[in-house]
């Protein structure tokens, strides 16, 4: 990871600058905020889920770069999906920022997701990672708030 | 920048200090990080260690470790001997009056907490007021938040203006008849600003109010005098001057410890226990239950004897350059704002950089060797009022260069180019 664009790939900056889905969802039946008090990050995804589907997703709040790229590019992915689905990659992602899913030699579902696959070995940064799943976990939960202190 | 390096090996010696010899104690600023030489600017969270402590480590665990003030033994007397020498060494570093006014803690935030439990809760009560500062850090804020909480008293906070220092006007407004306390930082670890504590210590005492002094940032980096200062009990931690974590002071009046609660019962801290009651040690010994950390409080004095050695006084002087031409340096960075620009300040800069946030900063600036701070440095409140969630912070100690202050400049570059 001596090279820092490793992590901070085109498209990891592409949706930084750009975030996808940013915003409150008007018609959002579910929402959860999810907070990383080590770093101040600190977002709010809102869901649209009809029946077993996601049919609407986005977020919004003040996050690093890591952070922001990974909750824009879940937003792209869950949408459309089952709630089964989108809760598979939610698994699927923090096994892979945790070292325990080799997206190399295992199967997946993530596609353009492991972009982020070199923050596993930025211990620090893993929280920034995951945080928009654990709270779109929460969101599917309803649970009322989510702290990345209490999850890991 | 450009012109930097001209200037450097001459500037590196400024203050008589010779820069380069020193770094030869620091065997860690040898190795490298990511490949790069380690430039290390987080000595505000913690500075690092000189062969000279660490030799004094190895030898008290080799010959002298036993148990203080106990055994009649051999190895106890050189222990309680060595213990006590640092206690000596620590009130002449504070230019305290007595030795019995140190009393050893586990660091900064232990000390606050020792006052905040036995003087607070013995002489602080309902609808008392204890005044802060808008730039504490969160260790001089959540005890006394806890004790407002269990007495009913409250927090007055002196506010700052945006260069980070604190308006004087409006912290004599702030006291009354029921103010009994002021907690207050020498120097603010976020913003790096040095606070005019000699006054503000004579305004509260003119009102007859107490002051405790967190000088986990000051006693670094410049010399302090407890008895000038006039203040009533002052602070600091031990690994933030090169010495070891787990050893820290709490120095206070002995007129004030005296009539002081202990805080921990246990061993030490006893002249005679019954089951009918048991008659407190004097001081320093009746705050200082169980055992202490015996070697990190040698440790501890050998880093002050370090420190001494080479003087404060160049000491500072020589952050106090590097401050200048990194301040100087970074001007002309696009985006970067820098948070804390008071007049008198000690050698830390906070910063931030157009919408990047911090951690990235830390991130990338981690890929090229260099290790500063990014978050909100335990001081919240500070974050808020400057409307940023979080800062970079470089912290520079004598030990840095001004190679290293270019250093960190280059990598601020790097990092605009990933983030253009």
């Amino acid at each position: 990871m001596a090279d820092p664009r490793a992590l901070y790939q085109e498209v990891i900056l592409d949706h930084n600058k750009k975030p996808r889905n940013y915003g409150a969802l008007e018609d959002a039946n579910r929402k959860a905020e999810g907070h990383n008090p080590v770093c101040g990050d600190h977002l709010t995804v809102y869901l649209r889920v009809e029946g077993e589907q996601v049919q609407g997703v986005s977020f919004e709040g003040h996050s690093c770069a890591i952070c922001k790229a990974s909750a824009s590019m879940m937003t792209t992915q869950v949408k459309g999906k089952s709630v089964a689905e989108a809760e598979t990659l939610v698994q699927e992602f923090r096994d892979m920022i945790t070292g325990k899913l080799d997206v190399q030699n295992q199967s997946h579902h993530l596609g353009r997701l492991t972009v982020f696959a070199g923050v596993r070995e930025l211990p620090s940064r893993v929280k920034c990672a995951v945080l928009p799943w654990h709270t779109l976990h929460a969101a599917f939960t309803a649970q009322e708030s989510i702290s990345t202190e209490k999850e890991f | 920048m450009s012109n930097a390096p001209l200037m450097k090996s001459e500037k590196d010696v400024s203050g008589g200090l010779d820069v380069i010899k020193v770094r030869e104690d620091f065997p860690i600023l040898q190795r490298s990080v990511h490949g790069r030489p380690l430039v290390y600017l987080d000595n505000a969270a913690s500075s690092q260690m000189p062969r000279q402590v660490i030799d004094r480590l190895v030898y008290y665990q080799t010959h002298e470790h036993a148990n203080v003030h106990r055994g009649v033994h051999t190895l106890s007397q050189l222990a309680s001997t060595a213990f006590e020498d640092a206690r000596r060494t620590a009130q002449h570093f504070l230019g305290a009056r007595e030795e019995r006014e140190i009393i050893f803690v586990r660091g900064a935030t232990e000390a606050i907490n020792l006052v905040m439990n036995s003087y607070g809760r013995a002489f602080i009560g309902e609808g008392d007021e204890i005044i802060l500062s808008a730039m504490e850090h969160h260790a001089n804020i959540v005890p006394w938040q806890m004790l407002c909480q269990e007495k009913g008293a409250r927090l007055r906070v002196i506010p700052m203006d945006d260069a980070g220092e604190l308006l004087l006007d409006e912290y004599e407004k702030l006291f009354n008849a029921r103010t009994r306390f002021v907690a207050l930082s020498h120097v603010s670890n976020a913003l790096g600003t040095i606070n005019p504590v000699r006054e503000m210590v004579a305004t509260a005492h003119a009102h007859g109010v107490p002051v405790l002094l967190d000088g986990a940032q000051a006693a670094p980096h410049i010399p302090v005098d407890v008895q000038a200062l006039d203040c009533d009990f002052y602070v600091f931690s031990g690994h933030k001057l090169c010495g070891p974590t787990g050893s820290g002071v709490l120095y206070g009046k002995a007129a004030l410890l005296e009539k002081m609660p202990p805080w921990q019962g246990g061993g030490d801290m006893i002249l005679n226990v019954t089951f009918g009651r048991t008659t407190y040690n004097e001081l320093p010994y009746k705050f200082e239950a169980g055992t202490p950390a015996i070697a990190p409080v040698i440790g501890l004095g050998a880093a002050i004897n370090y420190l001494t050695a080479i003087g404060l006084e160049r000491i500072a002087a020589h952050e106090q350059a590097l401050l200048e031409y990194a301040t100087e340096a970074v001007r002309d960075i696009e985006g970067l704002c820098i948070i804390g620009t008071a007049r008198h300040k000690a050698a830390v800069l906070s910063f931030t950089l157009g919408d990047i946030h911090p951690h990235d900063i830390g991130t990338i600036l981690d890929q090229h060797g260099i290790a500063v701070r990014a978050g909100h440095h335990c001081a919240q409140p500070v974050m808020q009022r400057f409307g940023v969630p979080a800062t970079a912070r470089a912290s520079f100690a004598f030990y840095n260069t001004f190679e290293e202050v270019d250093a960190l400049l280059k990598g601020i570059h790097e990092v605009r180019k990933v983030f253009a």
